[in-house]
């Protein structure tokens, strides 16, 4: 990819990022914090690149951490954020569901 | 077909339905009625990736590799199940500062093997290390802090001079490795303790209460970390989903800073935000002190309730009791909504996050600027440890640090009940005159023993 392509790739992400939160509802800030928070858990595939083209000692061991650190990050991200969204319905759908429990 | 070139167009097509993924997911995420389909969509386009990377070619360690993601991926599904939705903000805090980390951990085997690069992609891996690394340790205090292991805010003067040194430092040895003038792993290995201890002593003076902005900017300088080693990788997945998480977690923390009245530079340089003994303005008037009992037939008999949660109701896990009561009112007839201010609770949105635990509907809660004028018509504002983001002095008090920051105007209820553990300050330190005005009653207690209390209350007027 040659400098000036990657650098459009970057702008336009950049434009995109913007626009998708621009328009959230306060109540969703911080699920999409977590969500977003989930998504640069990408940096797990360059930290696999990076371990599996690992050579040294030193190499593997940072890699290591790498992927370790970045596997984290994926799973939690996904795993926090799947539990928060799960809770958010509406009165129409939670009807539906099981009737709220009384005393 | 040669076999290296379909596997090495599997994989960018692969990447590319990842980054479609991603940014559909976080499009859907947007969306009370979508969003839980849109970390499906994410996760997937996840799933998609990772699988796909173990063709990359020359790929070695393979045991390494898996090894590494079982440990990091099982603690985390472990932590990430098991923790409380009051904790949420710090869980958050702790596996965006592991991103940090992997992404100076992919500039650091770059960087160490210091291979022929060009200046550019040395210089993308250089950035990109240095943010991964105060992400990463900024992070951690982020986390400490929220959790309690760490509980005071060190803060000497000549910090900011201490933090521009280290910066400096930090940028100096980063050139030399950037430039090719001095890649020795020493060089190496000082540039990234440099930016490790810049981000301990950035955010260790920053108080409690701005850590929802901090931890949102961190979110932020993660993607932008993955971007720029995506681009040392020369890998487009990575570019795409971090340069998107780059630039909507900066709108994030500016919606959030600007909630609060503060500017970027103020939370991070100005130190306040913890406890700001200086601030502490003078009220007139007493506090007057009511009985769940009295409060709970107040409410009872009311038209309108707005309920107005904050942190303490966070503290008490008191927000499914919170909730039953509201339905006893609801069952009576009484109108109930929730009023959420934008920074209530220690993240954007933590309350809601909190009452959707609860099972509250989340048409039933509503923004400040949906809710502000409605107060005039409520009988009963009870707000439940929630303290600044109702403090009228913000308002009308210029010398106030809040003074300026949109409150919800609790103050024109009728009646106002302060469910409050004690009488001492909010989270900012600053005294609050809604506590002390003539139509304000104060419940003292912990919000869920106070919660269950205006539940028998409530139940005994039949």
């Amino acid at each position: 990819m040659t400098g000036i392509v990657a650098l459009y790739i970057f702008m336009l992400a950049a434009f995109t990022g913007y626009e998708v939160i621009s328009r959230v509802p306060v109540i969703l800030h911080t699920p999409l914090m977590s969500g977003s928070n989930f998504v640069h858990g990408i940096v797990l595939v360059g930290a696999m690149v990076a371990l599996g083209g690992a050579q040294t000692p030193l190499e593997k061991t940072i890699g290591f951490i790498g992927v370790l650190l970045a596997a984290g990050n994926a799973v939690g991200g996904y795993v926090v954020t799947e539990r928060m969204l799960e809770m958010f319905k509406s009165s129409g759908a939670r009807r539906k569901g099981a009737a709220p429990e009384k005393h | 077909m040669p076999a290296a070139l379909s596997a090495d167009s599997l994989i960018q097509a692969s990447y590319f339905v990842t980054a479609v993924l991603f940014i559909m997911g976080l499009k859907r995420m947007s969306s009370p009625v979508t969003a839980r389909s849109g970390i499906l969509w994410a996760g997937a386009g996840m799933l998609v990736a990772t699988l796909i990377t173990f063709l990359f070619p020359g790929m070695t360690n393979f045991p390494l590799i898996i090894a590494a993601m079982v440990v990091g991926g099982s603690l985390a599904w472990w932590s990430g199940k098991r923790v409380a939705m009051t904790n949420m903000p710090q869980m958050i805090a702790l596996y965006n500062g592991m991103g940090g980390g992997g992404a100076a951990a992919i500039a650091a085997v770059e960087l160490y093997r210091g291979e022929a690069q060009n200046y550019a992609t040395s210089t993308l891996a250089v950035v990109g290390g240095i943010i991964g690394a105060v992400s990463f340790s900024g992070s951690a205090i982020a986390f400490g802090k929220l959790q309690g292991l760490i509980t005071r805010s060190i803060r000497f003067s000549g910090q900011q001079i201490l933090n521009l040194l280290l910066l400096a430092a930090a940028a100096g040895l980063g050139g030399l490795v950037a430039f090719h003038l001095n890649a020795s792993p020493a060089v190496v290995t000082g540039f990234f303790v440099l930016a490790l201890l810049l981000g301990l002593t950035m955010t260790l003076p920053i108080g409690g209460a701005d850590m929802p902005v901090v931890i949102s900017l961190y979110n932020a300088l993660t993607g932008l970390a993955v971007g720029f080693e995506g681009f040392v990788l020369n890998n487009a997945a990575m570019i795409i989903a971090g340069t998107v998480v780059g630039s909507a977690g900066t709108l994030l923390t500016q919606l959030m800073a600007k909630a609060m009245n503060r500017s970027l530079g103020n939370v991070l340089f100005s130190g306040f935000g913890d406890t700001g003994s200086a601030a502490v303005g003078e009220v007139q008037g007493s506090l007057k002190p009511i009985e769940a009992a009295d409060a709970g037939v107040m409410m009872a008999f009311a038209q309108k309730v707005i309920v107005v949660p904050g942190y303490g109701m966070a503290v008490a896990q008191a927000q499914h009791k919170i909730w039953e009561l509201c339905q006893l009112l609801i069952d009576r007839g009484v109108t109930v909504r929730f009023a959420i201010h934008p920074v209530a609770g220690r993240m954007p949105g933590h309350m809601n996050v909190l009452l959707a635990e609860a099972g509250v509907p989340y048409d039933l809660i509503a923004d400040l600027e949906e809710i502000n004028a409605e107060f005039e018509t409520a009988d009963v504002a009870l707000i439940i440890g929630a303290n600044d983001v109702v403090n009228p002095v913000a308002r009308t008090d210029k010398s106030s640090p809040i003074y300026g920051m949109p409150i919800l105007n609790a103050d024109k209820a009728k009646n106002v009940i302060v469910i409050k553990r004690g009488k001492g300050a909010g989270f900012s330190g600053i005294e609050n005159g809604l506590f002390y005005l003539d139509n304000t009653r104060m419940l003292y207690g912990d919000a869920q023993k106070a919660a269950a209390e205006l539940i028998q209350a409530i139940k005994a007027v039949d």
